[in-house]
């Protein structure tokens, strides 16, 4: 997001309160939010000084190291009768004209270049604060400072050269005339200047630009703002200058790829001319680094006006211009170009290309409009004779184009969001008159303007709409001076106005837009708080509710509950031998997954669950036990979703096509857990959780949902097949699975042997719910009369088997069934088993009788011997 | 020693004095049991002398009755009495023998926890709930047109590019051409997405709820709650899977000041009578006018310029609104022109790290019990 240097802000606007802080404040008060605040975190003694002498001595580690002496005026080390100073011990045996001593490891400067110290006392950015030092034999004053170390640019291959004036180093451009030994070089460098760094929302794409923060703040507060586009273009559009063409076969969307392309010419300028210092500093405080006098003038106009402009050779250009979309090829090769980082781009058919005629009309693709210029007709160090390109490229061309060949750029950044069509000729004119003062040459008189742009259409709006939508009263006259002063025309037309947007704000294209235009201007902080009163509601939904009382009474049971990602690897399943044919297998996958391995969704939630488990034995935790509710989700949709209209006319059949195409994604609650349930203790010994505990909490959540579900012995991965069990609701839908986990399982998952878990399904218990009220019997105030039976049964005999023989016999006087006692060894004969049931009786209307009691006995053991091959013990 | 007669009053008198003076010296209820045994048992002289009456004459009957009968009550009022005495100190005495240490651990299974994310949610749900509002939710994984379209995303939003959504792969069995949905020039994909947002609960709700709007008058008040996701790596602030909560209000004349002062209630239910919100410009492409509200510091409100919660700029971002855009309305089938609408959306996440200190996000994500343990059942 773009850097502001507040120099450079304060030129086209009267800043108020120029403080950093100030600024940004008035910035977010119109919709531009502070990103950061940078510059001035360097603190002297940061000096000029001149490098009188270089002594370079090779080191044991083969590095070569210089010991300079250099000039800083003021801050020499102080001079002895004789004139000449001393160095510090080490150094202090030898004297030398006046100057201090300093190590550097930089190789780009000679002796007699200008350069920047940091003396000691002196703090760079990070802060690091600069002391001397004894270093590689001698003693070193502070350092000779690059550019990254002042935090002016990322270069950091050698030191800062101010000056050079043997010609012999690459230096920035200063007059070394008007340097002076000891010179503050903060000031000179702009290191106390503030940058402020804002973020600029899609719709203001002005905003990308000098021009674009000026106005905001000048809308902010009220302060003068000069327009630097106001500026008359001098010469004349004509078809004598160098000849355009906008071919566009195939606009995206119906808008062509560049509705205006303006190009002028300048000849004989010096292409060896420096650009000056200040718009080098400039470059640098925005985060472009400087290159040469054309390009910098480029990137220079373009920061400050918002218009991206491209600089030709124009020695190396073939008339005329073509602006056309890449052709398609023939036999399936793509048009390519080599683009200015030296990239080969194969192009689509959608990009859009600037062309030139070598070959043959339009045949040399010469740029990526709005992206990358090609690299045959760079600029160059030779080049003398330049053609500036100033484009309005539309939008979405330029964002598909950036997009698709992965090349965001400062330019196609701005065309992205939008660009100001009116300023291409002006850009091309101030960037021009740059190039002319600093490097020379003439402007040839005449341009190419081709092409033209579709004005914007005017928004009609009743002059009473902002005060409706915003809940606040706007005077007429506040909404049209406010509208006015964004640059919009405005008619008034009697309740309604006419608004015609200014060229930088293609994004007001309707009432609702202006109304926030009318609201920021007045400030979001004028508007009232009025709390809307809503209908009455109905609550909480049967679902909703059931999902609060399962996840409360897991945690009542001594869960915690904890949320993973859904995101799976498919071998999970493998891990937890899930058959190839299971309908789990159905995975939802991911077209760009974060990892690659983890490219499906979790069919089930269990699956994902897994992964806290290991994350809290990792960290030392013994007894684990965790419940999720969430999703699992399966690929048995149609797969393709559609995209109807969004004018309103969708049909419930859209709809529905819609739904259809998603994968199922049923709630569910799935846990593990592993370790004691009950730990050790002063009054109990512990009690590991097992098998039974996990069928229990499914029967807890079944509980809280307000249903009963039946449950039998079940081979389902990934738990143990013979300890684990299948619930089904009351019309037989399977809904959930619980027990002991597969020891396999546990093996592969690092899980501890013997670990538990369950799964409930609770869109289906939901769904089967609803609406149910549970219809009251009346308590019966009779006595109950009790009764225990003790059966040795063959050992496959169930419990649950056995209950339901002794209920179906004791009939209604039975109330309840309950097995105390299990038992297999010594007493029982082998391939048996004793199972003692207690049974409760009670009738409704009476006490029970001896005779009563005695017929339900006789009728269980009856049952239980006939239909289970019981003996009664 | 001699046998009591039943008319020696003296002697009575004696005896009845011995029984009390015995009662009174037990110190413990065994010692008063042998008192008692020995001053009223069957060997006791008034036992005896008792016995003694049946073989007097008429008239002495009457008086040796009245003179032993009188002595059986004063000596059965001490007994009584003592007893009530010692069985009062015993019973202090065993309720301190029995007394136990309460410090030991007690619960015999450890307490489980709710995961703070989803009790906040609830908290913030039951805010709304409680003015009338409604809970909407709808599905994770869906179809673009939910997500982007009908929320008036451009077909070529930069939000819709592959750095920001997650994308549902089209079946390989499928048409590969399909490319529905899929911005141009990406991979072709099957039109369905992980939601980026709980925005497209937004349309659904209006949809299922826009003819009790039109033919009832009924205003649509919806709060929308879940999972969401962003291919964002996981760090300190970022997660690819995280929560939002929405809200949705449309209705005849509803203003952006409506809005606001509904940030403004919740502010102060979840932080306080004193909570204050700020409004300013920003942009979403699903409202228009479009704001950021910012919720002032409420760790140093505003006063500290090195607060660690907001960064010393004494606002806290919490989240988006505006003025829900007429296209939005529009797609939902709801006439713009008649109903005007607002909306507003903020991370859960975001609101549990500086509501309660959360320094990173990691630790909601990761599935460590002692995190939700801190937070109990309720946050």
């Amino acid at each position: 997001m773009p850097k502001i240097p507040l120099k450079w802000l304060a030129e086209y606007v009267d800043l108020v309160d120029p403080a950093p802080e100030a600024v940004a404040a008035a910035l977010v008060k119109v919709g531009l939010e502070e990103e950061g605040i940078h510059g001035g975190a360097v603190s002297g003694p940061l000096v000029v000084g001149r490098v009188l002498s270089i002594l370079k001595e090779e080191q044991s580690n083969g590095k070569t190291i210089n010991y300079c002496r250099v000039d800083v005026g003021d801050h020499n080390d102080p001079p002895g009768q004789d004139g000449l100073v001393r160095g510090h011990k080490p150094d202090h045996n030898d004297t030398f004209p006046p100057s201090r001593g300093i190590v550097c490891g930089a190789h780009n400067f000679v002796e007699g270049d200008w350069v920047a110290c940091i003396l000691p006392g002196g703090v760079l950015p990070g802060p690091f604060p600069i002391g001397g030092r004894k270093t590689y034999g001698h003693w070193s004053d502070g350092m000779i400072c690059s550019a990254k170390e002042l935090a002016l640019g990322d270069d950091h291959t050698g030191i800062i050269v101010l000056a050079s004036p043997s010609g012999a180093s690459e230096d920035l451009g200063y007059d070394a005339d008007a340097l002076a030994p000891g010179q503050d070089a903060i000031a000179l460098l702009g290191l106390d200047e503030k940058t402020i760094e804002v973020t600029i929302t899609p719709d203001r794409g002005y905003c990308f630009s000098i021009r674009g923060i000026a106005r905001e703040y000048s809308h902010s507060t009220g302060a003068a703002f000069t327009d630097p586009a106001a500026m008359a273009v001098s010469g004349t559009a004509s078809d004598a200058a160098f000849p355009v063409l906008l071919e566009d076969a195939a606009p995206i969307r119906g808008t062509v790829g560049c509705d205006r392309f303006v190009a002028r010419a300048l000849r004989g300028f010096n292409p060896g001319a420096p650009s000056p210092a200040w718009m080098k500093r400039r470059l640098e405080q925005s985060g472009m680094r400087p290159i040469s006098l054309a390009v910098d003038v480029t990137n220079y106009v373009m920061l400050e006006l918002g218009q991206p402009l491209h600089a030709y050779d124009l020695g190396k250009l073939t008339a005329p211009i073509v602006v056309r979309r890449a052709s398609a090829g023939v036999d399936g090769t793509a048009e390519t170009l080599v683009t200015l980082d030296d990239a080969t781009r194969a192009l689509d058919p959608e990009d859009l290309l600037i062309t030139d005629s070598v070959g043959g009309h339009g045949k040399r693709a010469i740029g990526m409009a709005g992206v990358m210029g090609g690299l045959d007709t760079e600029i160059s160090e030779a080049t003398t004779d330049i053609l500036l390109e100033a484009a309005h490229f539309d939008a979405i061309t330029i964002a598909r184009t950036a997009r698709r060949h992965k090349l965001g750029s400062e330019a196609s950044r701005r065309f992205e969001r939008g660009v100001d069509s009116a300023l291409p000729p002006v850009a091309v004119q101030r960037a021009l008159a740059l190039m002319q003062e600093f490097g020379g040459g003439e402007i040839e008189d005449v341009y190419t303007d081709a092409g033209e742009t579709t004005e914007i259409d005017p928004v009609t709006m009743e002059i009473d709409f902002p005060s409706r939508i915003v809940g606040m009263d706007f005077p007429a006259d506040e909404v049209v001076a406010s509208l006015e002063a964004i640059g919009c025309h405005v008619t008034r037309l009697g309740d309604e106005l006419a608004v015609a947007p200014p060229t930088w704000r293609p994004d007001l294209d309707a009432p609702v837009t202006l109304v926030e235009e009318v609201a920021r201007l007045r400030g979001y902080a004028e508007m009232p708080s009025v709390l809307p009163v809503a209908p009455p509601g109905r609550g909480l939904t049967h679902g909703q509710k059931v999902r609060r009382s399962v996840a409360r009474s897991l945690a009542d049971a001594g869960l915690t509950e904890v949320l993973t990602y859904p995101f799976m690897a498919p071998e999970r399943l493998d891990e937890c031998l899930v058959p190839a044919d299971d309908k789990r297998r159905k995975l939802v996958r991911l077209a760009n997954p974060l990892a690659a391995e983890r490219a499906v969704l979790r069919p089930r939630v269990l699956f994902t669950l897994f992964d806290a488990v290991r994350v809290n034995l990792g960290r030392g935790a013994q007894d684990v036990a965790v419940f999720e509710v969430g999703r699992g989700y399966l690929d048995t949709g149609t797969g393709v979703a559609g995209l109807p209209a969004v004018d309103g006319s969708v049909t419930d059949a859209e709809l529905a096509d819609l739904d259809a195409a998603l994968p199922e994604q049923l709630r569910m609650v799935a846990g593990v857990m592993t370790g004691s349930r009950v730990p050790a203790g002063w009054n109990q010994p512990a009690a590991a959780w097992e098998w039974s505990d996990a069928l229990a909490l499914v029967e807890t959540v079944a509980a809280a949902a307000g249903v009963s579900l039946t449950r039998r012995a079940d081979s389902y991965a990934p738990w143990h097949p013979g300890r684990a069990a299948v619930f089904a609701l009351p019309d037989g839908t399977p809904c959930a699975h619980a027990g002991e986990l597969h020891p396999k399982v546990c093996e592969t998952l690092g899980l501890p042997a013997r670990s538990v878990a369950f799964q409930v399904l609770l869109d289906p218990i939901i769904a089967f719910t609803e609406g149910v009220l549970v219809a009251a019997e009346a308590v019966s105030q009779q006595v109950v009369a009790k009764e225990d039976f003790a059966f040795v049964v063959p050992a496959a005999v169930t419990a649950g088997a056995l209950v339901s023989v002794v209920r179906e016999a004791g009939g209604s006087l039975v109330e309840d069934v309950r097995v105390f006692d299990v038992y297999a060894g010594a007493q029982v004969e082998a391939g048996h088993k004793s199972m003692a049931v207690n049974v409760r009786m009670r009738a409704a209307d009476h006490t029970l009788t001896a005779e009563d009691v005695l017929s339900v006995r006789e009728a269980v053991i009856a049952a239980a011997t006939g239909q289970l091959g019981a003996v009664l013990r | 020693m001699s046998d009591l007669h039943p008319l020696d009053a003296d002697g009575v008198e004696a005896a009845v004095a011995a029984a009390i003076s015995a009662f009174d010296a037990a110190t413990t209820l065994d010692e008063l049991k042998e008192a008692r045994l020995a001053h009223t048992g069957d060997k006791a002289p008034l036992t005896l002398a008792n016995r003694g009456i049946g073989a007097l004459a008429g008239p002495d009957k009457a008086t040796a009755g009245k003179l032993l009968g009188g002595a059986r009550a004063s000596i059965g009022r001490a007994l009584a009495a003592r007893t009530e005495v010692l069985e009062a100190e015993r019973d202090a005495r065993v309720l301190v023998e029995e007394a136990v240490d309460v410090t030991l651990p007690v619960l015999r299974a450890p307490l489980g926890a709710r995961h703070p994310l989803e009790t906040l949610q609830e908290t913030m749900c039951d805010i709304f709930v409680g003015m009338g509002w409604e809970v909407a939710e709808g599905p994770e994984v869906e179809a673009e047109w939910f997500n982007f379209d009908a929320l008036n995303f451009d077909p070529d939003h930069p939000a819709r590019a592959m750095q920001d959504t997650f994308f549902v792969a089209a079946r390989e069995t499928d048409d590969a051409g399909a490319g529905l949905g899929g911005q141009a020039g990406e991979t072709p994909t099957s039109g369905v997405v992980l939601r980026t947002h709980t925005s497209p609960v937004q349309i659904r709700a209006a949809l299922e709820r826009k003819d009790a709007l039109v033919n009832e008058g009924r205003g649509i008040y919806v709060i929308c709650p879940g999972k969401t996701f962003r291919t964002d790596e996981l760090d300190a602030t970022h997660t690819p899977v995280f929560h939002q909560i929405e809200g949705l209000a449309v209705d005849r004349g509803l203003t952006m000041a409506n809005l606001k002062g509904t940030l403004d209630h919740l502010a102060r239910a979840l932080f306080g009578p004193d909570a204050v919100t700020r409004l300013r410009p920003s942009y979403f492409p699903f409202t228009e006018p479009s704001a950021e509200m910012d919720l002032r510091c409420f760790i140093c409100d505003g006063g500290d310029t090195s607060c660690r919660t907001c960064r010393g700029t004494g606002w806290i971002e919490w989240g988006g609104c505006g003025m829900t855009h007429p296209n939005v309305l529009r797609a939902a089938g709801i006439d713009p022109d008649e109903y005007t609408a607002f909306a507003f959306g903020m991370g859960i996440e975001r609101t549990l790290m500086f509501r309660h200190g959360v320094k990173d996000m990691r630790d909601m994500v990761e599935g460590d019990v002692r995190f939700s343990q801190q937070f109990g059942m309720e946050v």
